[in-house]
């Protein structure tokens, strides 16, 4: 009995004893990181987009013409069009192949886990080095594809893959969906085995057929995941950099300038900062604005059964 | 009857096969890049810049691609070292403030703490290159300009949501009832946290460790921003020199040994602690 009196007793003060401002030393060292290197960050971003910010210089203030000009920046909405179509190509391209892969790796058979574990192996290095190690596999004098494509009789002569912007997009989108389908397909993976094993049975039972289960059951029930999925592969492929920066340089005739590239290439190549501050403000807006759609898109998941 | 059973057998083999058929295809495909790529590494100088057919040495291993790959930069040595001074500085520092914001989120209740809490995990909205001109402009003020110490706190700022988030878990699904019994044994606060509650959220923590390892050791954009000088470059940075080549000629050899020298790492780490990977991944995509 006194036991139990000094639990709760201890129970009791508990919650009063912590209540306070202690937990904030815990979490001080956290907040001051992001405070300093995130949040400052953007509010600078946006002070900058501004101005007319030289790299040496006084930076003068010249309210939203930087915006403005944005708009009538050709090569900005080449940019901008160049990533739409290139996130949607690799995404639509990165499901085609995790998915089959993830459906093929879900039940437990013999080896599975090795074969899991190989799929996923790209995804852990570097987006760098796989650029690297592929640019080097597609060249046309030192590389693999050519050669071999030669060899194979399925091409007469080597031809250059990285010269001309069809192959070379190809070749990237490749080695895109080499690095990224494993991720994608862990993440399809832990959907489809949320789907319980007797719903599935119950439909084989009522007579659905193979694809019927899969259009019906499989797809419906993995719609949260499937936005997963699609969120993370959408917002990574705007943000691509290293690729195009690595294999092509911005690709032939300066057709693969993505908006992170350019917004690159504005600030510290040209050292434009005000205008590459403006620039990151929009590509800071688009992302936002897909996280929101993000989180809206999974609440619409949340609702279905 | 027993023919029935023969053909189910039959069947089954056939299935079988297809089913690693498939398997092996498909490892084949994600394998074979890293296969070639490392044994042509060991090409002899007179065989890097020829194509791959095949793959391995004929005259000999060597170690030709490695010896021309040291010869970029500050020399080989000196830019893993700086690779490995930022990837394991940032796992360090990454477990080190993620642990203690873990603990007082989940432990303390104080004012504004899930505004704190959100506005943590809402840098995940921002992607980061959208913010480099200005953490440029800040490193530099701090006196942290093409300084590995610099990059490393970014690279800790980057990997805070996600850590943050795993510690705060983690603290979570400790019973309160052991921290009691600590208190009552007289260890407190920061005490308490190292002796009786660090060993027991250790799985976080390796799963923490492992991505800031890989995230710092992979990154490449910041890097490339944020540091100037030949002998401060990462790996990554320093195989862009190597890419781009010298007088208008690329040493293949050396971006095989480059490439190897960043890969081998990751997929040792990886394989190593594969376990502490996928809980965070799973962690990751449930939230």
């Amino acid at each position: 009995m006194t036991t139990s009196a000094l639990t709760s007793a201890i129970r009791r003060r508990r919650p009063k004893r912590q209540t306070g401002w202690r937990g904030l030393i815990y979490i001080a060292p956290a907040m001051a990181l992001v405070t300093l290197f995130f949040v400052l960050p953007v509010l600078f971003t946006l002070w900058m987009s501004l101005h007319k910010w030289p790299l040496l210089g006084e930076p003068a203030w010249i309210g939203l013409r930087n915006y403005t000009r944005m708009f009538t920046d050709a090569r900005f909405f080449n940019a901008l069009g160049f990533t739409a179509h290139y996130t949607l190509i690799v995404t639509m391209a990165i499901f085609a192949v995790a998915f089959p892969l993830a459906i093929f790796v879900e039940k437990q058979r013999p080896l599975v886990s090795l074969y899991r574990t190989i799929v996923f192996l790209p995804v852990v290095v570097g987006l760098a080095s796989a650029s690297l190690l592929w640019v080097w596999l597609a060249n046309v004098d030192s590389g693999l594809f050519a050669p071999l494509f030669d060899v194979l009789g399925l091409t007469s002569g080597r031809i250059n893959l990285l010269a001309k912007f069809d192959t070379a997009f190809l070749t990237i989108i490749v080695m895109v969906v080499w690095k990224i389908a494993g991720f994608t397909m862990i993440i399809l993976l832990t959907g489809l085995q949320a789907i319980p094993a007797e719903l599935t049975e119950a439909a084989r039972i009522d007579g659905a057929g193979r694809w019927q289960r899969f259009r019906h059951l499989t797809l419906p029930l993995m719609r949260r995941t499937m936005a997963l999925a699609l969120i993370l592969s959408v917002t990574g492929s705007i943000l691509a950099f290293d690729q195009f920066y690595i294999m092509t340089s911005g690709g032939p005739q300066n057709k693969m300038i993505s908006v992170v590239y350019y917004i690159f290439n504005q600030s510290f190549v040209s050292f434009n900062l005000g205008y590459g501050a403006a620039l990151s403000i929009a590509l800071l807006l688009i992302l936002v604005t897909l996280s929101v759609v993000q989180l809206w898109l999974l609440k619409v998941g949340d609702e279905r059964p | 009857m027993r023919t029935r059973r023969e053909i189910r057998a039959r069947k089954a083999l056939w299935d079988r096969i297809a089913y690693h058929g498939i398997g092996i295809g498909t490892a084949f495909f994600f394998l074979a890049p890293f296969a070639v790529s490392f044994l042509a590494s060991f090409r002899p100088n007179s065989e890097s810049g020829r194509p791959p057919l095949p793959p391995w040495p004929i005259s000999g291993m060597s170690f030709d691609a490695y010896r021309a790959l040291d010869s970029f930069g500050a020399g080989i040595w000196q830019h893993m070292f700086n690779s490995l001074l930022v990837s394991i500085g940032t796992v360090f520092l990454t477990v080190a403030v993620s642990v203690l914001a873990g603990y007082g989120f989940s432990r303390y209740r104080f004012p504004f703490k899930n505004a704190l809490f959100v506005l943590i995990i809402a840098t995940l909205m921002i992607p980061f290159q959208s913010i480099l001109t200005p953490l440029f402009i800040i490193l530099a003020r701090l006196g942290l300009n093409n300084s590995l110490v610099g990059l490393m706190l970014v690279y800790v700022t980057l990997q805070l949501p996600f850590s943050v988030f795993m510690m705060r878990n983690a603290f979570d699904a400790v019973p309160k009832e052991i921290e009691e019994a600590a208190r009552i044994d007289g260890a407190r606060d920061l005490k308490l946290l190292v002796r009786v509650l660090l060993p027991l959220v250790m799985p976080g923590i390796a799963t923490v460790s492992i991505f800031a390892f890989l995230n710092a050791w992979n990154e490449f954009f910041a890097a490339l921003v944020l540091l100037s000088s030949n002998d401060n470059y990462t790996l990554p940075v320093l195989m862009t020199a190597v890419r781009a080549g010298r007088l208008g000629a690329i040493n293949w050899g050396a971006v095989q040994a480059g490439v190897a020298v960043m890969v081998v790492p990751c997929l040792f780490v990886f394989l190593l602690l594969q376990r502490y990977y996928m809980r965070g991944l799973m962690a990751g995509a449930v939230k």
